[in-house]
């Protein structure tokens, strides 16, 4: 498209339950800035909405290279979702390499946009086509509109002191102001947003409202788009909203239980793809009296959080799964000292290095049985991006109150994606309760334990009487005193473990979706709840006798977790490992649970989790992903 | 020993008078018998009182080591924890409370070797601990393997045919790292180390302390050749600020400047010429010319080589939380309905 057409269209408006788009371009195009603007103007429109960025390693990959490709996906729908959605409606694609990257992808009939001015044989090169695809008929199964996106860009910033560069990175707003259009969608939310963001560099944030502008008005004037669609907001409960991900909640999940506790949060962390969002946030809170400490490195993050939880204080460490690895030698210290030290492990693809900025779940024996010596710890996840607030209180709850290391198992999935938050009442919100030692009679011992709760007394430096010596030598069991004893050990390793199995006094029961007893009952845990619960809530409405359950406190298993299992013919585990909590599971209950394994840096599809169901329930053959069969523990 | 600098936190003027017994703990000692480990813990207990600090407000903390037991013995909260990383706890500590008194006891294996890095940043931050370093060049509780500080071509069980390593200078380190007190004492002048041990407590910021401490089970004699009462006067020479540098019986003999090589001046008639010690200059040049002198060559330093002001990181991050309150405490509500937010009636 070269001209435009001077005249204005009415176009028909389509009602659409839910849409998916993705966004993609090279990791400098901005997409993720084009995704989240979008995200938050369906979010204030009203819709409920889930994203998903899907980030490269490389911070700056080559211009226009295949690995460059940086994509954000959300979905916005007028009814309750819980996923990004499985196959995007549209797909926005700033070059050839984010067309290749993401075509696959797209649901057949779907609509793409993409900026023709990129296709030159350079770009085609860097992204190995061989014959421009916008020409060979490969795209015959999408709508397909080409638009000269980098010359209408330049066009609308013509007169701008911005070099071509820099008008260059404009095109991001360009295209989000076309889709803002597309979906009748207001641009008041971006404007407000780019006048604080640029309000001390007026030219680019000219030139971006410009861009943002004639996106916009392109839609409304050009004669491509025969449709514009409209998505209605969903019907959700009343009250005040935000948009959320999990990084954040998480962060704010903890400023709250320093609020909560009345006790001053110290966050240990060292800097880790993709967990430092929460250093970032949390280093931003001084006002609370938070402070935060970037670590040299691993080990001294989680040594400074076991440091101020001995100094009475709420003692953080946040990482992802190999800073998890280089803490478990300190974390083991926590353990035998008994402080109130909370973990949290923003898992990503493993082992090793692996794919950063991809997710998984597997992470899970890890923080179980990755460390030496009988070594028990709490384990908790959140399940979506806003309950990473809620779980984050619970951590130091349940830490506080039984004096006991904690881990947060949140993912990159959760950690990264967003979800329209129902913001909480404080006043709502449980207080923390916890208490430094009190006078004993005689001696102070600090491993006297609480007969309920087994927790020993927080006795810190500061109060008078309580002097005493702790550390990772085997403790008496009362005086805490160095103790090779043999009785001593047995008694202690069993109290150890004990204290942690007794926090299942204090959690909630598993909640079961669906059917009480029945056909099949799809287990999981952690960042996989969005698509597990789709998947089990449209078999239901198919008619198959499907439940599901979501755990949320995985070390200990809620109290009824055995009875839930045994009230289904059988029981499927989804995970992103290749079968970590089935392993558990399988042991602990001797049930026959089936495994559902990806391993590919990516969510579950609800679609992928339903053909497995089928599978399970004896309606089709054996279902596998398109990886291929996964499970090293039964099933496909 | 000089009156306690009343700026230090945790000072309490009504303090009832404590002694050396009331640091001592109900913990029998386990190091071996003739260990110089015991003189360093006995002058801690003596110098301790001097602070008028009370006890639950000191707090020892250990990694792994025959020096790490020393938290046990000392009545006053101590953490032993694990190899190389009492620094990072003790780090979070004074951070997460800048009121209390923290010591790091800490050796040439567990705060050279493994933790080394640890020891590094604590310097570079200037975090105000009392880091005291046993040195005795070699591996103790794991029975006699070679450390960082062991001379090259040392026989040991792990190197029976020699070390092929170069050894560390901790201070050198130290001052590499910028640390804003560096000093050396030997387990032997129990006067000095005292001494020592106390001016340590006295600076703001990171104090570390290099002390020499004789192994007697592994690495007997590891320093007689300059700490023997007999040879010490003409062997080692004790740095006093605003002193020249003399050593001898009758401290007869001098160190001078050539350049930036100390010589040694036999039989010095006067101090002109003669190297005048100023632990307070910024520039760390001449500690570093200091910390290169070594026996044979030349009599061995000891006392502070380096102490310079500077602000504590604890005390720094302290002020950014204080300013940040100081002009609104934040409060919850406000913060979760920070950002975009829309009412759904």
């Amino acid at each position: 498209m070269t001209t435009e057409s001077p005249a204005r269209t009415e176009r028909a408006v389509e009602s659409l339950e839910r849409v998916t788009i993705r966004f993609a371009g090279d990791s400098g195009d901005g997409m993720q800035l084009t995704g989240t603007q979008f995200t938050k103007t369906s979010a204030v429109f009203g819709n409920d909405l889930a994203t998903f960025p899907d980030i490269p390693a490389e911070i700056r990959a080559p211009t226009g290279s295949l690995p460059g490709v940086s994509g954000f996906q959300l979905s916005f729908a007028s009814t309750d979702i819980r996923t990004p959605g499985d196959s995007p409606d549209v797909l926005v694609a700033m070059n050839p390499a984010a067309l290749k990257v993401n075509i696959g992808d797209l649901r057949p009939g779907g609509l793409l946009i993409v900026d023709e001015d990129e296709f030159n044989p350079t770009n085609l090169k860097k992204a190995a086509y061989a014959v421009n695809p916008l020409e060979d008929g490969s795209l015959a199964g999408f709508q397909v509109v080409r638009i000269n996106i980098t010359r209408q860009n330049e066009l609308a910033l013509e007169g701008s002191p911005l070099n071509a560069k820099d008008k260059f990175r404009s095109r991001n707003f360009y295209a989000l102001g076309l889709i803002l259009w597309l979906y009748g969608r207001s641009m008041d939310t971006t404007v407000k947003w780019a006048n604080e963001q640029f309000r001390r560099r007026p030219d680019v944030l000219e030139a971006n409202l410009n861009a943002l502008r004639a996106g916009y008005n392109f839609g409304e004037t050009t004669e491509l788009f025969h449709h514009r669609y409209e998505v209605a907001p969903a019907t959700v409960a009343p009250g005040l909203y935000r948009h959320v991900s999990g990084n954040e909640a998480t962060a704010m999940g903890f400023v709250a239980a320093s609020v909560l506790s009345g006790l001053p949060l110290f966050y240990g962390s060292y800097p880790i793809t993709p967990a430092s969002d929460i250093l970032h946030e949390l280093s931003k809170m001084k006002n609370f009296g938070i402070k935060t400490f970037q670590a040299e490195d691993e080990i001294a993050a989680i040594g400074s959080a076991i440091g101020a939880a001995y100094g009475g204080h709420l003692g953080l460490t946040g990482t992802s799964g190999p800073g998890l690895a280089l803490k478990s030698e300190a974390l083991n210290l926590a353990v035998m000292t008994e402080l109130p030290l909370v973990v949290v492990d923003v898992q990503r693809a493993g082992p090793s290095t692996g794919m950063p900025t991809k997710t998984e779940q597997s992470d899970l024996l890890q923080a179980m049985y990755g460390r030496n010596g009988d070594s028990s710890v709490c384990i908790i996840a959140p399940a979506t991006p806003a309950d990473c607030f809620f779980m984050a209180i619970e951590a130091f709850r349940i830490a506080l109150k039984y004096m006991v290391p904690v881990i947060f198992l949140s993912d990159g999935y959760i950690g990264n994606g967003s979800e329209p938050w129902r913001i909480p009442d404080v006043d709502d919100l449980p207080r923390i309760e916890h208490s430094y030692a009190a006078k004993q009679e005689g001696e102070f011992n600090p491993y006297k334990r609480d007969p309920m709760t087994l927790a020993r007394p927080w006795a810190v430096p500061g109060q008078a009487g309580f002097e005493h010596r702790i550390g990772g030598i085997e403790k008496s069991g009362q005086s805490g005193d160095i103790s090779y004893d043999p009785q001593n050990h047995h008694t202690m390793t069993l109290a150890r473990a004990e204290r942690v199995a007794r926090i299942v006094q204090d959690i909630p029961p598993l909640e079961v979706l669906g059917p009480k007893s029945g056909d099949l009952l799809v287990l999981g845990w952690g960042g996989t709840h969005g698509a597990l619960t789709s998947a089990a809530e449209n078999a239901r409405k198919q008619g198959k006798s499907v439940a599901s359950a979501h755990l949320r406190y995985l070390n200990p298993f809620p109290a009824n977790l055995g009875e839930v299992l045994s009230n289904y013919k059988k029981v499927l585990i989804p995970e992103l490992n290749t079968g970590q909590l089935s392993m558990l599971i399988r042991a602990k209950f001797l049930v026959d649970a089936a495994g559902f394994n990806k391993i590919a840096g990516q969510p579950f599809k609800i679609t992928e989790v339903e053909g497995k169901i089928d599978e399970m329930l004896g309606l089709t053959g054996p279902y596998n992903l398109k990886f291929g069969p996964a499970s090293v523990l039964g099933g496909g | 020993m000089t009156a306690p600098a009343t700026n230090r936190p945790g000072i309490v003027e009504d303090l009832p008078v404590l002694t050396r017994k009331d640091f001592v703990s109900d913990q029998e000692v386990r190091w071996c018998p003739g260990c110089g480990d015991y003189s360093i813990l006995a002058q801690m207990q003596k110098m301790l009182p001097a602070l008028r600090i009370p006890r639950e407000n000191i707090v020892f903390i250990s990694g792994i080591g025959c020096s790490s037991r020393f938290p046990y013995y000392v009545e006053t909260f101590g953490f032993h924890s694990i190899h190389g990383r009492a620094l990072t706890l003790a780090t979070g500590l004074k951070t997460a409370r800048p009121e209390l008194t923290v010591f790091v006891v800490t050796g040439d294996g567990d705060g050279l070797s493994i933790g080394g890095n640890h020891l590094l940043h604590a310097m570079r931050r200037n975090v105000d601990l009392n880091v005291i370093l046993f040195n005795n060049r070699i591996y103790g509780l794991t029975k006699g393997q070679f450390s960082p500080t062991s001379e090259f071509g040392k026989v040991t069980k792990s190197s029976p045919y020699g070390t092929t390593e170069t050894p560390l200078n901790p201070l050198r380190i130290a001052l590499a790292a910028g640390a804003t007190f560096a000093a050396r004492t030997i387990d032997r002048d129990t006067k000095h180390l005292e001494d020592t041990l106390y001016q340590a407590t006295q600076h703001k910021g990171t104090s570390f302390v290099e002390v020499y401490q004789n192994c007697n089970i592994f690495n007997d004699g590891a320093f007689s050749a300059f700490t023997d009462k007999e040879v010490r006067q003409e062997r080692m020479v004790y740095l006093e600020d605003g002193a020249p540098l003399r050593f001898g019986n009758d401290r007869e003999h001098g160190i001078r400047l050539n350049g930036f090589t100390p010589e040694v001046v036999q039989n010095a008639s006067d101090d002109d010429g003669l190297f005048v010690h100023d632990a307070g200059v910024a520039n760390p040049m001449l500690a570093n010319i200091l910390v290169g002198m070594d026996y044979p060559a030349y009599p061995v330093p000891v006392g502070i080589f380096r102490k310079v002001q500077a602000p504590s990181f604890d005390e720094l991050v302290a002020h950014q939380v204080d300013d940040a309150m100081a002009k609104g405490k934040g409060d919850l509500g406000e913060l979760l309905r920070s950002g975009e937010t829309w009412e759904v009636s």
